[in-house]
């Protein structure tokens, strides 16, 4: 396979999982790009290890107390995954989708939550749409618990169809309330006690109870609503219907996955007011949405497979999430077979990045793009990356020292070390200027002696050295 | 005390997990107080007296000191409507100052923002522990994060002087050739730079500082002498930040409240020190608060979320006295079981916007709020 295949490869499986290492795109390109795809989207075994396993290691993962424990055991999915794009479109739905603990303060509905958008993140958007108006967290977020019959609380109508689904512009206010009438009634079982509980939450905050999804026939106004021009006694279903069938709905999606895999849009709010970067795209993407009855699998085969995904002028252009960066990262160390506590760790290093999965900073979602860079943020990123991948205690870094002793009779040259360095981290390009650089630096060092397959002190220091920085470049911070 | 707005920063120190405020300010005065408080409580002839009515904690001695000197303002009573009991949630509220719905800038962000509004010093906003407060963040405004002052930069595992300069020389040169292409390298490289360039600055404050005043070896004294060494290196830094914890003493509380507040006046009390020393007492202004304060009704070890609490606000430029008024006590009086809230802390961030930095009270306070006298008015701008 050419370079430049082995290159867009790298491209696919940073953006439709966490990055590959070396080993890994050799192995996929032995497939070839379309069956690479076509692996990606088959989820039906999805894990390395099994749900049952993991919770062994991270007991707590269903603590009613601690929003961390399911994020710590997410990122240890991501980590260690062989259906990496699964775990993205976990990654996908819960931006759009964004429910946060600083306001539903019960960590189980919120790591169910991310369970469920999983179990649903590649079938038909409708039910998708289902699941999540039943979703305890999201009932909670949106304040769909006080939307009753006769009285009714619009938040999560509009949010549905502002947020979720059709985007500003493309509804009216009286579809609002037409959608908030259509929820009433879908609320949490025993509202009553679970509100009181949590107003005693200091009292008992040990004693937290999870919530489930209960539809109170009494509370629900089944009067005659017109909704988007069609007129009948609607149920939340029956909406859920009508949206799923708006031209909108397809573009909005569409857009979502775009942004999200190909390149960064502008942000959501500006979309009704500015183009979509590549408009042929979204009809494309679109045509699939309604060709396939809303399955989201087929919109992102037709994504992967697409000129508009291949081509290079789309490479790089993403800013890889905190979530994306402490992954990937982890990943080219391949230093988590098993969990650990050091998982915990990991997960601090993303916040600090300025990510707190289950915890978004608005119900827009996370801002993404070029506002994960700060120079805080960006001090973190970089460091992260580096003290990981400068470690060469780690299985990828004692790769990356094999490939080194193998490939060479005892001595690397600088530009070899810079070479296979990067090709080693996920066979990574960067910019001309970047790769001299990166040599004159390793040139410092001298040229290597291998003695054997080991490394000196001195040895080890340069190839930790280059590594350190290549993790530090502006390159490295893409997608 | 007329120092140019200007010259004027804000250190904003949050004490994590709800203080309890009766246990603060002690309203030893009050029968009631004695009535709610069996287990939970400070003694008579143990407090603090500031008038017949209210004392500190014992272990205030320090922020005592400063109040009889006349720079302590404590503001009583302080909250927002429909107080919340999470710790969570009530701390999003106080860091974005949006009760209502969720927030999505901190206030001072926010402030930072309107102070600079075209960011051209990274370290106009500095904070003091890992990852950034919601307070701090606003979309196009960079604050530096620094965990330990001495080590802040980049690349800080690369122990090696010699490799870690050769290190930071390339990376110079690569961030800087990013610039010149796409808008993504561009922004990147910048920020690279920006990034370096703020942690070398910052790298100088420990070795320009120079003070008799010797901090006790806590985290929130090692972060007020942090504060002190980037303050006196003059590096143009408005805005700090520090937390102390965890303020959550639903048992054990009269212990572990005696040792936070005595580690927390202890270093106030070395940070004041240090800015007289300094010269510098008039134009720093401290901001103390906690999410919410505590249940009236201890539960015989110690007290559960409440609502109503009390913020301090300390320094040469401040007009030392009461503030708000002290939360009745009277059952009749009470919110749910708790303190009820008279001073909106609102309020405060809008008189420390206009009065102390010169900035837009209604952008930082997210509204128009009355504002309160603790600072004192000058001839500044």
């Amino acid at each position: 396979m050419s370079n430049q295949d082995i290159q867009l490869l790298a491209h696919l499986m940073r953006r439709a999982g966490f990055g590959a290492t070396r080993e890994e795109l050799a192995e996929r390109s032995r497939d070839g790009y379309e069956a690479t795809v076509s692996r990606l989207l088959d989820t039906s075994n999805p894990v390395s290890m099994s749900e049952h396993l993991i919770r062994r290691f991270h007991p707590d993962e269903s603590s009613m107390l601690l929003g961390s424990s399911g994020i710590d055991a997410w990122l240890y999915r991501m980590t260690t995954t062989n259906a990496p794009l699964l775990e993205k479109m976990g990654l996908f739905w819960h931006g759009i989708f964004a429910t946060g603990y600083a306001k539903v303060i019960n960590a189980k509905p919120l790591s169910d939550q991310i369970r469920m958008f999983k179990r649903y993140a590649m079938g038909s958007f409708r039910t998708l749409l289902l699941e999540l108006s039943k979703d305890p967290a999201m009932i909670i977020w949106l304040d769909n618990q006080q939307n009753h019959k006769g009285a009714i609380n619009e938040n999560f109508g509009r949010e549905l169809l502002e947020l979720f689904s059709m985007g500003v512009g493309n509804f009216t206010e009286n579809d609002v309330k037409e959608c908030a009438r259509a929820f009433t009634g879908w609320t949490i079982g025993n509202r009553e006690y679970m509100e009181l509980r949590s107003s005693r939450d200091s009292d008992w905050p040990y004693g937290r109870i999870s919530w489930h999804f209960e539809y109170r026939p009494e509370d629900h106004d089944d009067g005659e609503k017109e909704f988007l021009g069609q007129t009948g006694n609607f149920n939340g279903e029956d909406i859920v219907d009508i949206i799923c069938r708006q031209p909108a709905t397809a573009r909005f999606i569409s857009r979502h996955l775009y942004h999200f895999f190909v390149a960064d849009e502008p942000p959501v709010p500006q979309w009704p007011y500015q183009p979509p970067r590549d408009p042929e795209a979204i009809e494309t993407l679109s045509q699939s949405y309604f060709d396939s009855n809303y399955d989201i699998r087929s919109m992102l085969r037709t994504l992967f497979n697409s000129d508009f995904f291949k081509s290079q002028s789309c490479w790089h252009e993403k800013v890889k999430s905190p979530a994306e960066l402490v992954t990937g990262v982890l990943r080219l160390t391949e230093d988590f077979e098993r969990p650990r506590y050091e998982t915990v760790a990991k997960r601090l290093r993303m916040e600090f990045m300025g990510q707190r999965l289950s915890n978004p900073p608005s119900v827009e979602g996370y801002d993404g793009g070029l506002t994960w860079i700060d120079t805080g943020a960006l001090v973190e990123r970089m460091n992260f990356a580096s003290e990981e991948l400068g470690n060469t205690m780690t299985p990828g870094s004692q790769a990356l020292i094999r490939r080194l002793a193998a490939d060479n009779g005892g001595t690397v040259t600088p530009e070899r070390l810079v070479d296979v360095c990067l090709d080693h981290l996920g066979a990574l390009s960067v910019q001309e200027e970047t790769r001299s650089r990166l040599v004159e630096y390793a040139a410092e060092g001298g040229d290597i002696q291998m003695d054997g397959h080991t490394l000196g002190e001195k040895a080890r220091q340069s190839v930790a050295g280059v590594v350190q920085l290549i993790a530090a470049t502006p390159e490295f911070q893409r997608a | 005390m007329a120092s140019a707005k200007s010259d004027r920063s804000l250190v904003v120190l949050q004490l994590s997990g709800g203080n309890d405020a009766l246990n603060t300010v002690v309203p030893y005065g009050n029968g009631l107080y004695y009535d709610w408080r069996p287990d939970v409580r400070i003694e008579q002839d143990k407090v603090l007296k500031l008038d017949d009515q209210l004392g500190f904690n014992p272990s205030m001695a320090p922020i005592k000191e400063l109040w009889d000197e006349g720079n302590v303002a404590v503001i009583n009573g302080v909250g927002y409507p429909s107080p919340n009991r999470s710790h969570f949630r009530s701390m999003d509220i106080w860091h974005t100052a949006e009760p209502d719905g969720i927030g999505d800038s901190g206030w001072l962000g926010r402030t930072i923002r309107e102070l600079d509004p075209k960011a051209e010093n990274p370290l106009i906003g500095v904070n003091f522990g890992r990852g950034l407060p919601r307070a701090l963040s606003c979309k196009g405004v960079s604050v530096a994060s620094v965990g330990d002052l001495e080590t802040y930069g980049l690349l800080p595992d690369i122990k090696e002087q010699n490799a870690r300069d050769l290190a930071l020389k390339a990376f110079s040169q690569i961030y800087g050739s990013a610039m010149a292409h796409d808008t993504i390298s561009e922004f990147i490289g910048q920020t690279g730079i920006d990034a370096l360039r703020g942690a070398d600055i910052l790298r100088t404050a420990p070795r320009k500082y120079s003070s008799s005043v010797e901090y006790a070896d806590t985290p929130i004294a090692q972060s007020m002498k942090s504060i002190a060494q980037v303050m006196t290196a003059d590096l143009g830094t408005r805005i700090y930040y520090a937390q102390n914890g965890s303020f959550d003493t639903h048992a054990a509380e009269l212990e572990t409240h005696a040792k936070l507040w005595s580690d927390t006046s202890n270093a106030l009390g070395d940070f004041m020190d240090d800015m007289k020393e300094h010269d510098m007492e008039d134009d720093v202004l401290i901001l103390v608060f906690s999410e919410f304060g505590r249940r009236i009704r201890d539960n015989s070890a110690g007290t559960d979320h409440g609502s109503g609490g009390v913020s301090f606000a300390i320094g040469g430029s401040v007009n030392g006295g009461l503030y708000g008024e002290y939360p009745s006590l009277e059952e009749r009086d009470h919110l749910e079981g708790d303190l009820h809230f008279n001073t909106d802390f609102r309020s405060i961030y809008s008189t420390i916007a206009e009065r102390w930095l010169g900035a837009d009270p209604v952008s930082v306070a997210n509204g128009q709020y009355d504002q309160l006298d603790f600072i004192f008015e000058t001839n500044g701008s």
